[in-house]
Parts: structure tokens; C-alpha cells; sequence
């Protein structure tokens, strides 16, 4: 089982490298990846740097290219795709089709991963994808329980990588449009939920209120534990009850699951997390890859000791065990 | 007491020429060790960030288009900053050193982040990209007594992580 790790930064990447992943995905600074925030991601140089890093302790690299093309700004996905392929990056992890398509044909020898950006959930989208792009993996969107993956595993034609660890986007990968609502800026073609231009803080009395655009996306009474200023993670009045409408303020954990995903067909689990800090993917990759080792009791006690790095300090299985509705 | 809360008393009695040469001396000695510390700030080169520690009756701004810092007692910041970044001391250069991950202290309501955000995570990626380590970046203002200072620091930062860090997240 591969531990395929994020990185914002090049000492983040060294972290990565230095606490076991397998492979390090990572996406330079400009719009071109689903992380594009201030002072976030690499140069051609610290990639090229970075590159060699990993390459000389037997890591992956994996570029991701994850955002949807703009009309008429397609060379500036091209250029990324071209630097990254002559950077000899492992793989490209890549949700647009048009940018799937145009490196099928100019690097056939590109290995090629479709982003959980790209939304494909069944069998018949993923072979699509297999045959017309030459996929080798996808990383299934965060929408499908392990009963799920187990049926669409024997069926497909690629490998199959599934987030286990970090942040909990609403189910509509690669198609939401809440942040887009709110600040006309989204993941899928800005590279940014929630752009930090749009969020404000503010403290009332004890209470921390958040703010993005014009909406107000909670409030965090004394000592509460916060989350993001998402609005798939806002409280909201909706007719008479105050709560979370979407989703709560929760990471991702599903290592607890890691036998049943091995036998689901599942050959990598990624870690979310390329906005965080070097101490938390240090922490997250050496906890994970002990516990990729550990039997089923001591995974338990290793991993609850990340519950704290988690957002709102809780952790969720999510879909993969779906017992709601 | 807290470790941070013992050095208040001292800091509300020197004068603020005195605190403001000291900052200055360890700020400028930290950008001579990592000269291209604030590079992606990129835009938000030309803001200005305060620094708060809550024990201290100080607070730091920081302006890196000049690569200065002023230090004013807190209620005597005579212009308004760009952005803010408020919490324990010694959780202020924990996350200065990248030893402990901002989110999680935000989840945790331990740091308060208030002003510009863009500018407030350009910063906190700037500085986490660099391997700052404070006993040994600092080591060698202490003249020959270098080697002791930096054994000192080291000592007291594992101190400040066990005994402080614990009570973060």
C-alpha cells in the first residue's frame, strides 16, 4: 500500500520525504493546481530541487494540474504540463479532460493520475477515461462507501488511490460551486475555495466570528473549537433549527477502515493537506505510515493522537462508512 | 507561573529603547542567517504584521518590504497594521521555528488571526518554508559564549515545548 503524501512547501516536501511517503504530490505557484494560496506551492526550481530530493531517497513525485482550463488560457496549463514532464515528474495528476487529452498526445509517456477533481465515480466514467487518456490511476472522490469501491475495483482498468486522512470537501468534488457563490472565485478554476481575500475574522465579545464576502459563516463561541471559513462548513439558521447545513467542521479519517480499503482493491491512500504546515504533514505521514504497519489496536491509539491537528479537533469516516439518510 | 508570564515583569519595567534595540538585534541577526525569508510574500511584502504575545505587554510589528521591526508597548500602536497574529509567546516562535502547525492552533483557538488573510498566510507559508531555529540562528550574538547559549536555548526551548506545548491543541 502506497502513503502518498502532500506538500505546500519545499521544507514540507523534505518532511514528507524524511517521515516515509512513497510518493509527494505537490503543484506549482500559479492557478494551475486546486491549492493556489498566497505564498503556497513551488517554483520551477524548488520542484526541479525537490525532484531530486525524492528521487535519491526512492520517493515519487507527482505534479498535480488539477484545475479546469480557462477558454483561451490553455497555455499556461500546457506550460506547467511541459515543465513538469522535463522536471521528470512521476506522475501528473490531472481532473481537466482537454489537459488529459493534450498530455495523452504530446507525452504518451507521461504517467497520468485523474484528480478526485475530475469527479469520476463509476466504472463507466473511469474506463472512459482509462482508454481515451491512458490513465494509469484515479483517485476516487470522496462520495463512494468501501462497499462501493470494492464492487468498482474488478472492474476497472487502473489503479485506485483513495484520501484517508485531512480535510473533508462537500461531496461534489470537482463541482462545487459554494465558494464561487460567495466570492466568484472557485476551486475548480481559481485553485481556491474560499480565496483568504474574502475572509475576515472577527472577535465578539468571547466569540470568534467568520466571515467570507459578505456572509457570515459562523460563530465560535469561547473555547468552541473552529474550522475553516468554508460555507459547506458554515452554521446556518434554516427555519427554525441553527446548525451545520452541509457538513460539520470535521477532517477525514478512515485508516481505522485500512484492511477492508486493501481488500476493496485500494492500492494508495492520500493524505489531505498541502495548505498545512511542515509539522503537520511531519506528524501526519510518520503516524500514518507506523500505523500502515501496526495491527488494529495500536492503529486505533496512534491515530487518535491526530484528532488534535484535525479541523474542529474531530475526525469523521465520511461516505466511505455511510450510515446517515 | 508560565514561563512567558515571568519575563512581563521585566519587559514592563526596561525601557522601550532598550526592548526595541534587542528585538531589532535578534530580528536583523535572523535575516542575515535566512536572507531570503520573506520572498513569497510576494505582494504582501509591503504590509505590516503585528506580533502579539498575550504574557507580554509588547507587541512586534514586523514591515518586510524594510526588513525592520518596531517593538511599542501594546495600546501605543500609533498606525494601523495590515494584519495581526495573536498567542502565547512561546507558541509565537514555536510556529516562528515551523514546530507546530498554525491550523491546528486556529482549530484550536490558541492563535488569533485577525486583518489582511491573504497576508497572514503568505507569511505563515514564508516562514514555514524556512528551517528558522532560534538557539542556533541566534548562537552567535552571544560572542565566545556562543557554545553555552546555544546548549541554554536548547534546553529551555525542550522545557517550553514540554511544559507549555501540551497545553496547545
Amino acid at each position: 500500500m502506497e502513503l502518498i503524501c502532500p506538500a505546500g512547501t519545499p521544507a514540507a516536501f523534505r518532511e514528507a520525504v524524511d517521515a516515509g511517503a512513497d510518493a509527494v504530490y505537490c503543484g506549482f505557484r500559479d492557478e494551475t493546481n486546486a491549492r493556489n494560496f498566497p505564498g503556497l506551492n513551488f517554483s520551477r526550481e524548488e520542484l526541479r530541487e525537490a525532484v531530486g530530493y525524492a528521487r535519491s531517497r526512492g520517493t515519487q513525485t507527482f505534479v498535480a494540474l488539477n484545475t479546469f482550463m480557462r477558454a483561451g488560457d490553455e497555455e499556461i496549463w500546457y506550460r506547467a504540463a511541459a515543465d513538469a514532464v522535463a522536471l521528470g515528474v512521476d506522475a501528473l495528476i490531472l481532473a481537466d479532460f482537454g489537459l488529459m487529452a493534450h498530455v495523452a498526445e504530446i507525452y504518451p509517456a507521461q504517467r497520468l493520475h485523474v484528480s478526485v477533481q475530475a469527479s469520476a465515480s463509476n466504472v463507466d466514467a473511469i474506463n472512459f477515461l482509462v482508454e481515451a487518456f491512458n490513465a494509469k490511476r484515479v483517485v476516487l472522490p470522496r462520495t463512494l462507501t468501501i462497499a462501493d469501491i470494492a464492487r468498482i475495483a474488478p472492474k476497472i482498468r487502473c489503479e485506485i488511490e483513495v484520501f484517508v486522512f485531512g480535510g473533508l470537501c462537500v461531496m461534489a468534488e470537482g463541482r462545487c460551486s459554494l465558494s464561487s457563490y460567495a466570492t466568484g472565485l472557485s476551486p475548480n478554476m481559481n485553485g481556491v475555495c474560499s480565496p483568504a481575500s474574502h475572509v475576515h475574522y472577527r472577535k465578539e465579545a468571547d466569540a470568534l466570528v467568520s466571515e467570507l464576502g459578505d456572509y457570515t459563516i459562523n460563530r465560535f463561541s469561547s473555547g468552541e473549537a473552529a474550522g475553516y471559513p468554508t460555507l459547506c462548513k458554515g452554521r446556518f439558521d434554516v427555519g427554525d433549527t441553527r446548525g451545520y447545513a452541509f457538513e460539520d467542521p470535521v477532517s477525514l479519517d478512515v485508516m481505522g477502515e485500512l484492511d477492508a480499503l486493501t481488500a476493496a482493491g485500494v492500492c494508495a491512500l492520500k493524505i489531505e493537506g498541502r495548505q498545512r504546515g511542515k509539522a503537520y504533514v511531519s506528524e501526519v505521514v510518520k503516524t500514518l505510515k507506523e500505523a500502515l504497519s501496526a495491527n488494529p489496536q495500536r492503529r486505533a491509539a496512534l491515530l487518535s493522537r491526530l484528532k488534535g491537528l484535525s479541523e474542529g479537533q474531530k475526525t469523521t469516516s465520511g461516505a466511505y462508512n455511510k450510515r446517515w439518510r | 507561573m508560565k514561563l512567558a508570564a515571568t519575563l512581563a515583569v521585566p519587559i514592563s519595567i526596561l525601557p522601550l529603547g532598550v526592548l526595541e534595540q534587542t528585538s531589532r538585534m535578534l530580528f536583523n541577526r535572523l535575516l542575515k542567517q535566512h536572507p531570503g525569508l520573506f520572498e513569497r510574500l510576494g505582494e504582501h511584502r509591503t504590509k505590516s504584521f503585528a506580533f502579539i504575545p498575550n504574557e507580554l505587554p509588547i507587541v512586534f510589528i514586523v514591515r518586510p518590504s524594510d526588513n525592520s521591526i518596531l517593538t511599542r508597548r501594546k495600546g501605543q500602536i500609533s498606525h494601523p497594521v495590515d494584519a495581526s497574529v495573536e498567542g502565547p509567546l512561546f507558541m509565537l516562535l514555536a510556529l516562528l521555528e515551523g514546530r507546530s502547525d498554525a491550523d491546528a492552533l486556529f482549530f484550536s483557538r490558541d492563535l488569533n488571526v485577525t486583518g489582511d488573510m491573504e497576508a497572514v498566510l503568505a507569511m505563515r507559508n514564508a516562514l514555514d518554508d524556512f528551517a528558522i531555529d532560534l538557539p542556533r540562528d541566534l548562537a552567535p550574538l552571544a560572542g565566545p559564549f556562543a557554545p553555552l547559549f546555544l546548549r541554554f536555548g536548547e534546553r529551555f526551548r525542550r522545557h517550553a515545548l514540554a511544559k507549555e506545548g501540551q497545553e496547545w491543541n
